[in-house]
């Protein structure tokens, strides 16, 4: 007897905490409005980033195409020519494409980059009407100016 | 004006008032619920949302009409509209305040005055359990017959403790007629007369509504849908508007017997009514955002076991204080 008496009691005591929730501020937000801030290290569409000089950090070694479990990526290196170098290595990627349909933001690429040249950054917001659209090529993904992605244009990787 | 025609204007507008408050219940028990989940709840048709309901009945109207193969194609029709036809019938027999004069003619606020008023009416709720059962043995599904054996077994067996505790109603009030047991209320209310009559009354008006806690006829983790899974488009709609327009008239029923009907401090006796029945709905919205489902097992026996003997007890305590 005392036992259902309790357990009434613990039903009532839970339309009071729900009532009580009632009056908290609801923790969605109206997304495309309001965006979250991301931290950093989340993992969201790629980045191909520079050294201070302006030059390209990939040397085109296709690491990232090679541990992508997906096979996202596509690296086309080619032979950096003299006097008119892209990278500080010997080779550049000619061409680097990333189906942004299959990749799966694990993040192993940027793991397996000796150089540091691609990251994962914090714009998660890809989709397109076209498959074609999801392939990003090298202009896509290479940052403008050196330190642009937020990370520090000087680091060694 | 014709007496006929004046019941005829009653009847279109009350109905008129059911099906946009229904439609608005919708709106506000989606909000209601999503603020109790610490969601924001549809705010995006029109401001706050408000034009939501019309969204979705638009959308409800204009999805095309299919029916499965090999059903009762009579009753599978006429199921919903048994459903939507008894929730409002209750309506009719529903007091909402004093007769008023408008354009030098009394209008009652009541579409029938039946002397045998709860008799009536009780014999009017316990047809409702032929929409769900006519509607889960047509359609041709197990999880549409299962709700609907689940519906059947739930509303017959808490008609019982309901009718036990109307019944101490009408021994405190001395009449069946619902203006006069309101009339009766009208220095104090049966709600502090007889507390429990009305907490009982107040679970099996759950039960009869098939609203969670006791929503198991449509037990949409386990049967999909229950008895109206099979049911799409202005069909479905029909069951929905049922559903809450028997939420409506359970609490209308509620504020009628136990909460005093329209009186109130001032003068405003039809509000009062109208905002007794949103503080019942409010928690018919408030308990099914926190009580989980009975098991079926646990209902039966909570019906049988606990509510029955329950209400008959208080039946023969309120008999014997009144009659002594």
């Amino acid at each position: 007897m005392k036992k259902k008496f309790l357990q009434v009691l613990a039903m009532l005591r839970g339309l009071l905490i729900v009532l009580k929730y009632a009056f908290k501020k609801p923790i969605t937000i109206q997304y495309p409005e309001q965006k979250r801030k991301l931290p950093v290290i989340s993992r969201g569409r790629h980045i191909l980033t520079k050294w201070k000089d302006g030059k390209e950090r990939c040397v085109g070694c296709e690491l990232c195409a090679i541990v992508c479990p997906a096979q996202a990526i596509t690296v086309r290196a080619a032979e950096n020519k003299p006097g008119e170098e892209h990278s500080h290595g010997e080779r550049y990627a000619a061409d680097f494409q990333i189906n942004m349909a299959r990749c799966i933001y694990c993040g192993l690429c940027e793991e397996a980059c000796p150089t540091g040249a691609i990251i994962l950054g914090n714009d998660y917001e890809l989709s397109g009407y076209t498959r074609e659209s999801l392939i990003f090529t090298k202009d896509q993904l290479t940052e403008k100016n050196p330190g642009d992605c937020g990370r520090d244009p000087n680091r060694e990787i | 004006m014709s007496v006929t025609c004046i019941v005829l204007i009653k009847g279109l507008v009350l109905i008129g008032i059911l099906f946009l408050s229904a439609a608005y219940m919708t709106l506000c028990e989606r909000v209601l619920m999503a603020r109790m989940q610490l969601r924001l709840g549809p705010n995006r048709v029109g401001p706050f949302g408000l034009l939501q309901p019309i969204a979705d009945g638009l959308k409800l109207l204009t999805k095309e009409r299919f029916q499965p193969d090999n059903i009762e194609i009579f009753t599978y029709w006429l199921a919903p509209a048994i459903s939507l036809f008894i929730a409002l019938a209750v309506f009719m027999l529903i007091p909402f305040g004093d007769p008023i004069e408008i354009f030098g003619q009394t209008i009652t606020l009541w579409i029938a005055n039946v002397n045998v008023g709860l008799v009536f009416l009780l014999a009017l709720t316990s047809l409702a359990v032929y929409g769900v059962v006519l509607a889960g043995w047509s359609s041709n599904n197990r999880y549409s017959l299962l709700g609907g054996l689940r519906g059947t077994a739930q509303m017959i067996s808490y008609e019982i403790p309901m009718g036990l505790s109307l019944l101490t109603v009408v021994l405190l009030a001395g009449t069946l007629n619902l203006s006069e047991i309101v009339a009766a209320q009208k220095d104090h209310w049966f709600i502090w007369t007889n507390p429990l009559s009305f907490i009982i009354y107040i679970i099996t008006a759950f039960a009869e509504t098939n609203r969670a806690p006791f929503d198991l006829p449509e037990a949409e983790q386990e049967l999909t849908g229950g008895y109206h899974t099979e049911y799409g488009g202005m069909k479905f709609a029909l069951f929905f508007l049922a559903e809450y327009v028997n939420i409506l008239a359970v609490s209308a029923l509620a504020v009628t017997l136990f909460l005093g009907g329209w009186y109130g401090p001032g003068n405003i006796p039809i509000l009062w009514f109208f905002l007794k029945v949103a503080c019942v709905v409010f928690f018919f919205m408030w308990v099914r955002a926190t009580l989980p489902r009975f098991r079926y097992d646990q209902l039966m026996s909570f019906g049988w076991k606990v509510l029955i003997p329950l209400a008959t007890v208080n039946l023969l305590l309120t008999s014997y204080l009144v009659l002594r």
